[in-house]
């Protein structure tokens, strides 16, 4: 597999996509910036990372998505190739209309940091044979509660678009951490499951030694399905 | 009756945020555009039976150190008739 | 401040009494020049002639610490202290504070201080790696505390997260001493490998000085004067024009400046922080022993009609100094173009010894015009004048700062109820769970944090370090402290303290500490009183850091932190807030603060046998004020713990580690309970029954679990070393049992550990997170 991670101004955790795919998981991972209009070539997946782009003026991604690479990471996934958001990466999904609703204010309406558990509640290149697990994954954002009209919603359920869910987990926090509908983490979207936006970051739980390796089982279903299939 | 009160940023005051919007127009080949500034508008219902100084005396109140912030901010007061406003 | 149609109008002693420079001071300026200064030269004097800038009431004591070592590679004079990491690589380190702002405006006066400490570290050529902080409020149940905490909070949250540097970890304490000056300080840390370290040196007459960032507008002009003022506290909103932080700016320019760095394009660098061009310049020019011509006519521009004094003075965020090659501006630009920052060749380094600004009052650089050919100059002085010439006093002092009017209190007299008291210590605002806070920073970005804030008494960063194709993971182990209660009662002690507090947590991880940072927070130093809590403070850092071996590699004063109220003055309690870094040998090292594994046996290192209780949290809560005598501190007890700590660390022989600190024994017994929720049965040794061993905060002691098979061996090595050890009981249960004095439920300990700042942070009808529509199949 080969992944390139997109760079805005104000990203910042372009770095730690870089460290989990390129030192930890031994993927070919380069840094594509948000003025180049092409990606390079041979590349699977796209991963738009977490951060402040563009200092989150307006709303979180609605300035990266008028970025000159934007049109070709949709051209991407358009023909089926796997787009993955994360955090900022998620709401420049929502607000280039890549997937639908909208990621707002916490209802809580603070930044926050910490771990939470999710569930895999559908199949997809990214959670292949993973349906049912529950991970634990960080979350750190401030604009994170996914919302969407009730006839979004009821489809994202009908066609089991709803790749991540927050569950109850122990402890005195609520499992929820930002008062999202329908308690989404993440979803899929792009003609074949190609895209996924979620809001916990998978690249921050990558490798024991920052304290587990839930986030690596996504990156490894992606490569999988990407060794298998061979390129779109 | 409907109150609305525009905060924005005083002049001087950098805006961050405003500059990033500013970029954002250019992209979109939105060219005119000299400068952005952002601020917010509060709408705020108000008791009908108020008259229309005691509404703007209230509505200066609250804008006054809370709704604004006069370190940073400055802000205007309107009343609008509610069956015009959406 | 005053616009001055003509900068170059001859200034009046009037004029400089106004800027806050007393007579003998503009008497002095005058002497030295030959001539009055000018209107421009007299603004740029004040601020280079502040507190701030010039610590010229400290700087007599400053001389007496500790700053070399063979790790030192720079101390203190430049932007920041460098320390070897070995294999090539350096961290860097500074802690500064942001006081008055933050009180001013919370939000923006902590994100400020973030932004400004950040640009500290990465002008040398270091990327930032984390940020701690230290926050002194005033007292916890007043609702103005609240709505400070709550905007300092969002503030180092807003600025730190977006700039995406993790904020590891810090401490949070209250007083009503605070009530109108809180204390923010803030602390960054970086790394860098050697060859690119770049220093804040106008080197090389004929380089140029190159502006990168933000646009100059009429941020906080005069704030380095403020910063060494007093204020009135009904004054709030009549100031300056707050500076506003920009972290998405500050992410550019990050970027920036390091690929220029790492490009070598870069001679020197300085970043624009209080008293912004002027200073910044002049800084340049006085390490490198050169001169400097500032070109204002070339400056970027946010604001119409600037004047030369606004220019130089403003504090306008986000801005950098580089000094470079001519046939290297090019690529500059280039990299400037790149992350959108504005980019201008603002002067050029002379063999002068001279600061000399040139401007055209008329010219507006905004209208796209070019710049005039024969600009005015409007302040020619000499570098020394500014820098080394500023005036230092020793300042009248008392005879010592120690408070004993306050010492004698009868404990006896004091009601006694350990299961109580520990239940209300544990859930209170000063020593619960800092989770409140902590949720609301990033403490993963750059996956570099080994250990989550609270899990630990320091916090743990992995930095992978390369040099020629080979990689090396280093550890660093950070802390932040301070003993603002017992620095009241005794301003030497206090600060003595602090230090061994600071190094007793990096130990306490299993890292041996290598560097010692500093922020100095005291009243005015024109009142004898608050000269003298500075000056035994500086004394009590000194002997500490001398004797614990641990060089202090930069630092930061901060002055006439008090308020003129109508009941009169209030100052803050002197407080030296203290950042120690630690390195450990290698990953394994690292040890935790929680019991770990049912069976393990849990010991006290160190001695028990100081019951005195003044300043601790106990009696505090029990006064209702600050009194009693302190305990005493013998730093050869406290380097010999740490020597224990670390050699056991490093035999891989301890499951956990805690020191005793704010709250005493039986709290830190609670904390190692609640942090992994394994409990305690055990029984204190001595007399249990005297508040003074169960809640008494006597320094160089820690509490560890060791599985039961190497308990000889940790024994040896306290042996040794002449540390005493005493068994204090067996880990494990859902319990903390403590023979006689406590025996409570982990769950109802752990949960007022975790609402302590509920109130501060949750106001009453506040929404909580839970989601519009629960769906959950």
């Amino acid at each position: 597999m080969r992944a390139v991670v997109i760079q805005f101004p104000g990203s910042n955790a372009d770095f730690d996509a870089r460290d989990a795919l390129g030192r930890v998981l031994g993927v070919h991972t380069a840094t594509v910036f948000h003025r180049e209009t092409t990606l390079p070539a041979g590349t699977d997946l796209v991963v738009l990372p977490g951060g402040f782009s563009y200092g989150d003026a307006l709303r979180p991604g609605a300035i990266a998505r008028t970025a000159p690479v934007m049109a070709a990471v949709r051209r991407h996934a358009e023909r089926g190739a796997f787009v993955l958001g994360i955090c900022n990466g998620f709401q420049i999904l929502t607000e280039s209309k890549m997937l639908p609703g909208a990621l707002t204010r916490n209802a809580h309406q603070r930044f926050e940091s910490r771990d939470v558990s999710v569930r895999v509640d559908a199949d997809g290149p990214f959670t292949a044979g993973l349906r049912g697990r529950t991970l634990r994954l960080p979350v750190a954002h401030a604009e994170g509660r996914f919302v969407a009209d009730p006839e979004t919603l009821a489809r994202l359920d009908g066609e089991g678009l709803v790749a991540l869910r927050y569950v109850a987990a122990e402890g005195p926090l609520a499992y929820n951490p930002n008062g999202a509908m329908r308690d989404i983490a993440g979803l899929y979207g792009g003609p074949r499951r190609n895209v996924l936006g979620l809001m916990p970051h998978p690249e921050r739980r990558a490798e024991a030694a920052l304290g587990g390796t839930d986030g690596a089982l996504l990156f490894h279903a992606v490569s999988r399905v990407v060794a298998s299939a061979g390129r779109v | 009756m409907l109150g609305r009160v525009l905060v924005t940023l005083k002049r001087e005051v950098l805006d961050p945020q405003g500059d990033a919007v500013a970029r954002g127009l250019a992209a979109l080949d939105l060219s005119g555009v000299r400068g952005v500034r952002v601020g917010k508008v509060i709408e705020v219902s108000l008791d009908p039976g108020l008259d229309r100084d005691a509404a703007l005396a209230l509505l200066n109140a609250a804008a006054d150190g809370f709704l604004a912030n006069p370190v940073l901010e400055t802000w205007s007061v309107e009343l609008v008739d509610e069956a015009a406003s959406p | 401040m005053s616009e001055a149609p003509d900068p170059t109008r001859e200034a009046t002693v009037d004029e400089a009494l106004a800027l806050k420079l007393t007579r003998h001071e503009f008497e002095r300026a005058v002497d030295a020049l030959g001539r009055p200064p000018n209107v421009t030269e007299l603004a740029v004097l004040s601020v280079l002639w502040s507190e701030h800038c010039a610590y010229k009431s400290s700087k007599v004591y400053l001389g007496g610490l500790p700053t070399s070592g063979p790790r030192v590679l720079y101390g203190p004079g430049e932007n920041a202290g460098v320390v070897d990491l070995g294999d090539g690589w350096a961290a860097v380190l500074k802690i500064e504070s942001h006081n008055h702002p933050s009180f001013i405006e919370p939000y923006q006066g902590a994100a400020t201080g973030v932004g400004g400490i950040l640009r500290d570290i990465f002008t040398m050529g270091a990327r930032p790696v984390a940020l701690l902080n230290a926050l002194h409020m005033g007292d916890a149940s007043r609702a103005a505390t609240a709505n400070t905490l709550r905007g300092v909070v969002a503030g180092i949250a807003g600025y730190g997260n977006a700039v995406g540097v993790a904020t590891v970890g810090g401490e949070l304490s209250f007083d009503p001493a605070f009530d109108t000056n809180p204390l923010v300080n803030v602390l960054a840390v970086g790394v860098v490998r050697h060859d690119k370290l770049v220093l804040g040196r106008a080197r090389g007459p004929g380089n140029r000085l190159i502006y990168l960032g933000a646009r100059t507008g009429r941020d906080g002009i005069h704030g380095a004067t403020m910063a060494s003022d007093s204020f009135d506290a009904r004054q709030r909103a009549a100031r300056p024009t707050v500076q506003v932080g920009d972290p998405f700016t500050a992410k550019c320019l990050i970027e920036a400046c390091l690929e220029i760095f790492d490009a070598g394009l870069a001679v020197g660098a300085q970043d624009m922080g209080a008293a912004g061009l002027s200073s910044s310049t002049v800084e340049l020019a006085s390490r490198a022993r050169t001169g400097v011509t500032l070109w204002l006519d070339a400056v970027p521009r946010r604001a119409l009609g600037m004047s030369a004094q606004e220019m130089l003075l403003s504090e306008s965020q986000e801005r950098m100094l580089l000094v470079a090659r001519p046939e290297d501006e090019a690529a500059i630009g280039a990299i400037a173009a790149r992350w959108e920052l504005a980019f201008a060749v603002v002067g050029e380094v002379t063999d002068t010894q001279e600061f000399v600004v040139t401007h055209t009052a008329s010219f507006e650089p905004r209208d796209g015009a070019t710049r005039p050919e024969a600009p005015a100059v409007v302040c020619a002085l000499p570098v020394s004048l500014l820098t080394d010439a500023a005036p230092t006093y020793w300042r009248p002092c008392d005879a010592h700062a120690r408070r004993e009017d306050l010492w004698g209190v009868d404990i006896e007299a004091l009601a006694f109820e350990p299961q109580t008291d520990l239940v209300a210590l544990i859930g209170s605002p000063e020593l619960g769970s800092r989770q409140a806070l902590w949720r609301q920073f990033d403490a993963r970005v750059r996956n570099g944090t080994v250990v989550m804030p609270g899990a630990a008494d320091a916090a743990v960063l992995r930095v992978f370090c390369e040099d020629r194709g080979a990689r090396y993971e280093k550890r660093l182990a950070l802390s932040a402290d301070s003993n603002a209660r017992v620095g009241a009662l005794d301003p030497r002690l206090g600060a003595a303290l602090a230090v061994a507090e600071a190094c007793r947590n990096v130990a306490c991880v299993g890292a041996r500490p290598i560097a010692i940072t500093n922020c100095l927070n005291y009243a005015s130093p024109i009142r004898p009183a608050a000269m003298t809590q500075l000056r035994d403070g500086i004394a009590g850092l000194a002997e500490a850091c001398a004797a614990l071996g641990v060089p202090v590699v930069s630092g930061n004063v901060s002055l006439s932190n008090e308020t003129t109220l109508a009941q009169g003055l209030r100052a803050v309690l002197p407080t030296a807030t203290v950042g120690a870094l630690g390195q450990h040998r290698q990953p394994s090292d690292l040890v935790a603060m929680g019991f770990r594994t049912p069976g393990d046996a849990v010991f006290l290192l160190g001695p028990n046998d100081d019951p005195r209780l003044g300043g601790s949290a106990w009696l505090t809560r029990k006064l209702g004020r600050l009194g009693g005598e302190p305990p005493g501190l013998d730093l050869a007890r406290e380097a010999a713990l740490h020597r224990v700590l670390l050699a056991a660390a490093e035999r891989g022989l301890l499951r956990s580690a805690h020191d005793v600190a704010s709250g005493g024994l039986l709290v830190c017994l609670a904390e190692a309970c609640i942090a992994e929720g394994v409990g305690l049965t055990a029984r204190l040794p001595g007399s249990p029954s005297a508040p003074g061993l169960c809640f008494g905060e006597a320094p160089s002691r820690a509490v560890v679990s060791v599985a039961p098979a190497v308990e000889g061996l940790v024994r040896a090595l306290a042996d040794a070393e002449g540390v005493p050890m005493t068994r204090l009981g067996v880990a494990g249960g859902a319990r903390l049992v403590v023979e006689g004095l406590v025996d409570l439920d982990l769950d109802a300990l752990a949960a007022a550990h975790h609402r302590c700042l509920d109130a501060l942070f949750e106001p009453p009808g506040a929404p909580d997170n839970r989601p519009e529509t629960s769906n959950n199949q």
